[in-house]
C-alpha cells in the first residue's frame, strides 16, 4: 500500500474552487474519483495533469467500453491497439506500422498549422516503432465549397499536409476528401501514416529498469498548446477562435532530424523505449510509458530544456509543443545516446528516471509538485456508457420512400445527371488537392492519389502495400451499423481492385458529443458493424483513433468512422490499375445493380435529399467479390478493375473513362439487361459488391466470378480516345463526349477555388 | 565510378540518388555528410532534393555554408561534375554555381506531377545519351522551381546552348513550351559556362524504373558515366 504523502501548493498556485474544476472540464465526479485516490484534495500542477489525461482525447473515457468488441488478432498481427501504432507482418521479416489520427478540432482554427501538425503527430507515432514511415493518406472532410470560409480551411488543411509531408519527404500517395454542409465549421482532417521496418527492430512505449534515465528529445518546450487534448475534447463553439494559441505550430525540418535521429536510436540499442510527446505533451508520454510498465517515474521539470523563462511545472507538463520526444535510455549509455542525438543537432537533458517506488512524481528541484500513487493515473480513468437512443427524425429519413421522388425534368437526358455527378465535389478529380503533394519521393510509388487503392512497392521483395482511407458518412448518418460496414468493405474492395489482399485496418472515429443519445447510439452502432464487417472480411483492428465532440452551433457532423485498409499485394505483376487501359477489352460488370437509390450522392447532388436507408450490404457476398476479384487477378486475366461506389455505376465507368487524363477511352455499355429496374438506379443507384472490371479473357473473369456465387456479365467493351462513353438502358441511351467528362470531372474544384481566389 | 551525394540534415532525395545509381545505374555511391570536409574521391556530386536545412529562409540559403559545399564548390571549380536536382539546383544557385535563381512557383503552390522535358542540348556532359529534342517523361515536386534570370544571362544561356532541358507538353502541341512553375522561356535545367555542373528542378533519379512510369531519367546518370568513365 503506498503512502499518500502531502505536497503543498505551489507559491502562487490558485486555490482549487469548483469554478477552477469544472473550467478543466472534470465533472464533479471525477474531482471525488480524484480526491479519493489521492486521499486529499489535488494541487493545481495535479488538477491540470488529471486534465488532461482524463480528458476525451486521451482518455477514451466514451469510447473505450465499445472498442472492446472490435476484433484486434490476426497470426500476422504483431501489435494491436494500446500502442503508438498497430503493426502486423508483411512476410520475410518485414513489417508494416500504421495508424490514422485526428487533428479535427486545430484545424478548424487554424487549418495550415491545424494540418500540419496533423501529419507530425502521426509520423511520430509511427516512427517510434522503429519503422521508418514510406507513405501519407489523408481523409478530409469540409462543409459545401460555396462557403468562402470553407475554401479558406479546404486550401490551409491542403497547404499545411503539403508542407509539412513534402518537407519531412514521406510520399503522401492516397486519401479522400468529401464536401457536405454538415461539416461547416468543423472539417475533419485525418492522416494516416504507414512505415516499414524489419521484425526485429519493433519497439515498444514501455518504460522498464529501475534508473534509466528519462530524457526529453527535440525542440525546446514552449507556451504553445497548452491544454490541446482538453480543447479537442469539447464542442467547437464561437469562442472557439479565441483557443486558436492553443493550437500548435509545425517545424517539419526538426520532426526530419528527429525521424532520422529515432531511428538511429532504436538501432544503437541503448535506449528501452522511446514516445512522442504528443496530446498533453509530457504528462501524457511519461504517465502512458510508465503504466504499460508497471514502473514508477520521477521527472524534475527544472531540467526540461524551455524556450523562455520562469514557465510553472504546470505549464511545462501541459505544453504541447511540437516535434519532441520521451526516451528512456540504458543507464550507462547515456553518452552513446547523447551522441546519435548530437549528429542531428538536437536537443536533449535528463529529466527523471525510472524509480523503484509505484509512484508518478513530479518536482520543481527538490519540491515535489505532483504525485499519484502507482499507474493509477492512467489506469483509473473513468469510463461511461451513456444512454444510446436513435434520434426519431434518423430514422423517419431512413424510413421514407426515396422512390417516389420525382426525376427533374432535366434528368430526362442521364447525360446531363451524369455530368452534374462528375463535378460534384465529393466525386470530382481531387487532383487539385495532391498536385500540392509530393507523391513520388522515395521512389516507391507504383499507383498514387485518383485510383482505387496507392499501391507502394516494398523493394527488396516482389510485393506492394495497397492502400486505403473511406468512409461515406451519408451512409454512417442513415444506419451507422450498416454505414460502418460499408466502410469497412468499401476500403477492402479498394485495395483488392488494387490487386492487394486486404490485411487490417486503423479507424478513425470522427463524433459528436457522446453525452447527446443520439449520438452516443451512432457511435456505438457504428463500432459494432465496424467489428462486424472485419470480422466478416479477416481484417483486424490495429489501433486507432477516437474524435468526439466534433460539433458546431450548428449540431454535431456526420457520424464518420474513417477506415484505413492496408493490404498486400503478392507480386508486383499483379499490381492493377483503375482506369480503362486497352481498346476492345470486354467490360465484365461483377456484382449486380439493384433498384436502391437511398442515401446516395444523386439523391444530394440532384434533389437535395438526405434520406432512404443505405444499400445493403451481406458481408459474406463482399467476402465472395473480393475472393472472386483477386482470384482473376492473380490468374493475370485482368487489365483493370474499379470499384462502384459514390454516384453508381454511371460514374464508375465514366471514371474508368478519363480517370487518367492522359490516356482516355471511351466505351460502349449495354445495360439493358436490368431494364425492370428503374433507369436512375441502374445508373447512378449506390448497390454495394460491384466492380467494374476490363479483360481480354472474360469468360475466365466470368467462371471465376461464379466460382465464388458472384454474378457477372459482360457489359461492354472499351474505345479509343476518340469515341464517347455510351451507356444503354432500357430508356434514353446515355452518350456523352470525354470532352465533357473531363471536364466536367477535372475541372470542377479547380474552378471553385480558382472563384476563391478572385473573391478574396 | 563513383557517385557521391550529400546528405543535408533535411535532403530527403538523397537516398533515391543512391538508389538511382546502383540499382538503376549499377554504378557506386556513398553519402557525404554535410558536418564533413570530405568528398571521398567521388568521381561525380550529386546535390539532391529536399529541404536541407529547413529552407524556411530561402530554398538552399544556408546550405551553401555547408562545411561540405565548400569542397563541392571547389571540387567544380576544378572541372568536377557537380549534379543538382530540385533543391540541389537551387543550392547550386545560391552557391554561384549556376547562374539565375529558383523563385516561388507562379501558382504560389508546391507542384508534383510527371512533365514532358525536351532535351535541348545533347552535347554535354549530362544529355549525351539523349536525342536532341527527345521529349522525356520525369516527375516534379516543388514549391520554388521558377527559373528567373535577366533577359541578358537568358540570351545568353540560349546562344551558349546552356539551357539543357525545357518543358514542354502543352495541351495543344507538344512541342510548345509549357511551364509548370511559371520558369522563364519554360527552362526546367541549364548547365555552367564550363559545362560540368548542371541543376535542373524535375527528379531524374525519380525515374529509371518503368515499373514507377518512366526510367527517361536514367539518360542523364547514364551521360555521366559515358562521359566520366571514358
Amino acid at each position: 500500500m503506498p503512502t499518500h504523502t502531502t505536497v503543498e501548493p505551489r507559491p502562487g498556485d490558485p486555490a482549487i474552487t469548483p469554478a477552477l474544476i469544472a473550467e478543466h472540464g472534470l465533472t464533479a465526479e471525477e474531482h471525488d474519483r480524484l480526491v479519493a485516490m489521492l486521499c486529499r484534495e489535488p494541487t493545481f500542477t495535479e488538477l491540470g495533469i488529471v486534465s488532461a489525461l482524463w480528458s476525451e482525447h486521451c482518455s477514451y473515457k466514451h469510447s473505450r467500453p465499445l472498442l472492446r468488441n472490435l476484433p484486434t488478432k490476426a497470426p500476422y498481427v504483431l501489435q494491436g491497439p494500446g500502442e503508438n501504432a498497430g503493426v502486423i507482418s508483411i512476410g520475410d521479416g518485414l513489417a508494416v506500422a500504421f495508424k490514422i489520427e485526428s487533428h479535427n478540432h486545430p484545424s478548424a482554427v487554424e487549418p495550415y498549422q491545424g494540418a500540419a501538425t496533423g501529419v507530425g503527430g502521426i509520423l511520430r507515432d509511427v516512427f517510434t516503432m522503429g519503422a521508418r514511415p514510406i507513405a501519407m493518406l489523408n481523409s478530409l472532410r469540409f462543409g459545401s465549397l460555396e462557403s468562402p470560409r470553407v475554401r479558406y480551411l479546404f486550401g490551409g488543411v491542403v497547404k499545411g499536409i503539403g508542407d509539412y509531408g513534402n518537407c519531412v519527404g514521406i510520399p503522401t500517395v492516397a486519401g479522400e476528401v468529401a464536401f457536405d454542409p454538415s461539416y461547416e465549421g468543423n472539417p475533419l482532417v485525418n492522416a494516416m501514416c504507414v512505415g516499414l521496418m524489419h521484425e526485429n527492430e519493433l519497439i515498444r512505449a514501455v518504460a522498464q529498469g529501475v534508473g534509466n534515465p528519462i530524457i526529453a528529445v527535440g525542440a525546446r518546450t514552449g507556451r504553445d498548446g497548452i491544454h490541446g487534448a482538453s480543447f479537442a475534447s469539447e464542442d467547437l463553439s464561437a469562442q472557439s477562435e479565441a483557443k486558436r494559441p492553443r493550437v500548435q505550430v509545425g517545424d517539419p525540418f526538426t520532426e526530419k532530424l528527429l525521424l532520422e535521429a529515432s531511428l538511429e536510436l532504436i538501432r544503437s540499442g541503448a535506449i528501452v523505449a522511446i514516445q512522442d510527446m504528443g496530446a498533453a505533451g509530457l504528462t501524457s508520454s511519461s504517465a502512458e510509458m510508465a503504466a504499460r510498465g508497471d514502473v514508477g517515474i520521477r521527472i524534475d521539470t527544472t531540467l526540461v530544456p524551455t524556450r523562455e523563462s520562469g514557465m510553472t511545472p504546470y505549464e511545462i507538463l501541459l505544453s504541447e509543443s511540437q516535434e519532441r520526444m520521451l526516451v528512456v535510455a540504458k543507464r550507462g549509455r547515456e553518452a552513446e545516446v547523447e551522441r546519435i542525438l548530437s549528429k542531428w543537432d538536437l536537443t536533449t537533458a535528463v529529466i527523471g528516471e525510472v524509480i523503484a517506488e509505484p509512484v508518478y512524481r513530479v518536482t520543481e528541484g527538490e519540491r515535489v509538485v505532483a504525485e499519484f500513487p502507482g499507474t493509477r493515473l492512467v489506469t483509473d480513468c473513468p469510463t461511461y456508457t451513456p444512454d444510446a437512443v436513435e434520434s426519431a427524425a434518423v430514422a423517419g429519413l431512413r424510413l421514407r420512400d426515396v422512390s417516389r421522388i420525382a426525376e427533374r425534368p432535366e434528368e430526362r437526358d442521364p447525360a446531363w445527371t451524369l455530368e452534374q455527378l462528375l463535378s460534384s465535389p465529393t466525386i470530382a478529380s481531387k487532383t487539385w488537392v495532391y498536385r500540392q503533394y509530393d507523391t513520388t519521393v522515395r521512389t516507391n510509388t507504383v499507383i498514387g492519389p485518383g485510383g482505387d487503392a496507392a499501391v507502394v512497392r516494398v523493394r527488396g521483395t516482389d510485393r506492394a502495400l495497397a492502400l486505403k482511407t473511406d468512409c461515406n458518412g451519408r451512409y454512417v448518418y442513415l444506419d451507422p451499423r450498416l454505414g460502418a460496414q460499408i466502410a469497412v468493405c468499401e476500403a477492402a474492395r479498394n485495395v483488392a481492385c488494387a490487386g492487394g489482399r486486404p490485411m487490417a485496418i486503423t479507424n478513425n472515429l470522427n463524433f459528436g458529443n457522446p453525452r447527446k443519445p443520439d449520438v452516443y447510439y451512432q457511435l456505438r452502432e457504428a463500432v459494432l458493424g465496424m467489428g462486424e464487417a472485419c470480422t466478416a472480411l479477416g481484417t483486424p483492428v490495429t489501433g486507432g483513433n477516437v474524435s468526439l465532440y466534433n460539433e458546431n452551433p450548428g449540431g454535431a457532423v456526420y457520424p464518420t468512422p474513417v477506415i484505413g485498409m492496408v493490404g498486400v499485394i503478392d507480386s508486383l505483376v499483379h499490381i492493377t490499375a483503375s482506369a480503362f487501359q486497352q481498346e476492345r477489352d470486354a467490360i465484365v460488370l461483377l456484382g449486380e445493380p439493384t433498384a436502391e437509390l437511398g442515401a446516395s450522392e444523386y439523391l444530394a447532388r440532384i434533389h437535395d435529399v438526405v434520406a432512404g436507408a443505405p444499400p445493403a450490404c451481406p458481408l459474406d457476398r463482399e467476402r465472395a467479390l473480393i475472393d472472386a476479384l483477386l482470384e482473376a487477378i492473380t490468374s493475370g486475366v485482368v487489365r483493370s478493375a474499379h470499384d462502384c461506389s459514390d454516384g453508381g455505376l454511371a460514374v464508375a465507368l465514366a471514371e474508368c473513362c478519363i480517370m487518367d487524363r492522359g490516356a482516355p477511352h471511351g466505351a460502349h455499355v449495354d445495360l439493358s439487361a436490368w431494364r425492370t429496374l428503374p433507369q436512375r438506379a441502374v445508373l447512378f443507384g449506390e448497390a454495394q459488391g460491384r466492380v467494374v472490371v476490363t479483360s481480354d479473357s472474360p469468360d475466365t473473369v466470368i467462371t471465376i466470378a461464379k466460382g465464388h456465387g458472384i454474378p457477372a456479365r459482360v457489359v461492354g467493351h472499351v474505345r479509343g480516345a476518340g469515341s464517347p462513353l455510351h451507356i444503354t438502358t432500357g430508356g434514353a441511351p446515355l452518350e456523352i463526349s470525354l470532352a465533357r467528362l473531363d471536364d466536367a470531372y477535372h475541372e470542377a474544384i479547380p474552378r471553385a477555388m480558382s472563384r476563391a481566389v478572385a473573391s478574396q | 565510378m563513383k557517385f557521391g551525394i550529400v546528405t543535408f540534415p533535411a535532403s530527403n532525395c538523397d537516398y533515391d540518388a543512391y538508389q538511382a545509381v546502383v540499382e538503376g545505374l549499377g554504378e557506386d555511391a556513398v553519402f557525404l555528410w554535410h558536418k564533413e570536409h570530405d568528398l571521398k574521391q567521388s568521381d561525380v556530386i550529386i546535390l539532391p532534393g529536399g529541404f536541407s536545412y529547413g529552407d524556411y529562409l530561402r530554398a538552399g540559403a544556408i546550405a551553401r555554408f555547408s562545411p561540405v559545399m565548400q569542397d563541392v564548390i571547389a571540387f567544380a571549380k576544378r572541372g568536377g561534375p557537380v549534379l543538382g536536382i530540385c533543391n540541389g539546383f537551387q543550392i547550386a544557385c545560391e552557391a554561384g554555381l549556376l547562374p539565375g535563381a529558383l523563385l516561388r512557383n507562379a501558382s504560389l503552390k508546391f507542384v508534383c506531377e510527371t512533365v514532358q522535358l525536351r532535351v535541348e542540348n545533347s552535347d554535354t556532359l549530362f544529355t549525351n545519351r539523349y536525342e536532341r529534342g527527345a521529349i522525356i517523361r520525369v516527375p516534379i515536386a516543388h514549391g520554388d522551381g521558377r527559373y528567373t534570370a535577366s533577359d541578358e544571362t537568358l540570351d545568353r544561356l540560349e546562344q551558349e546552348g546552356r539551357v539543357a532541358f525545357r518543358y514542354v507538353g502543352g495541351p495543344a502541341d507538344a512541342d510548345e513550351w509549357w511551364s509548370p512553375n511559371g520558369s522563364m522561356r519554360a527552362i526546367g535545367g541549364v548547365v555552367n559556362e564550363a559545362g560540368n555542373v548542371l541543376g535542373l528542378m524535375p527528379h531524374p533519379e525519380r525515374a529509371v524504373d518503368p515499373l514507377l512510369g518512366s526510367a527517361d531519367g536514367l539518360g542523364v546518370f547514364e551521360s555521366m558515366l559515358a562521359r566520366v568513365a571514358a
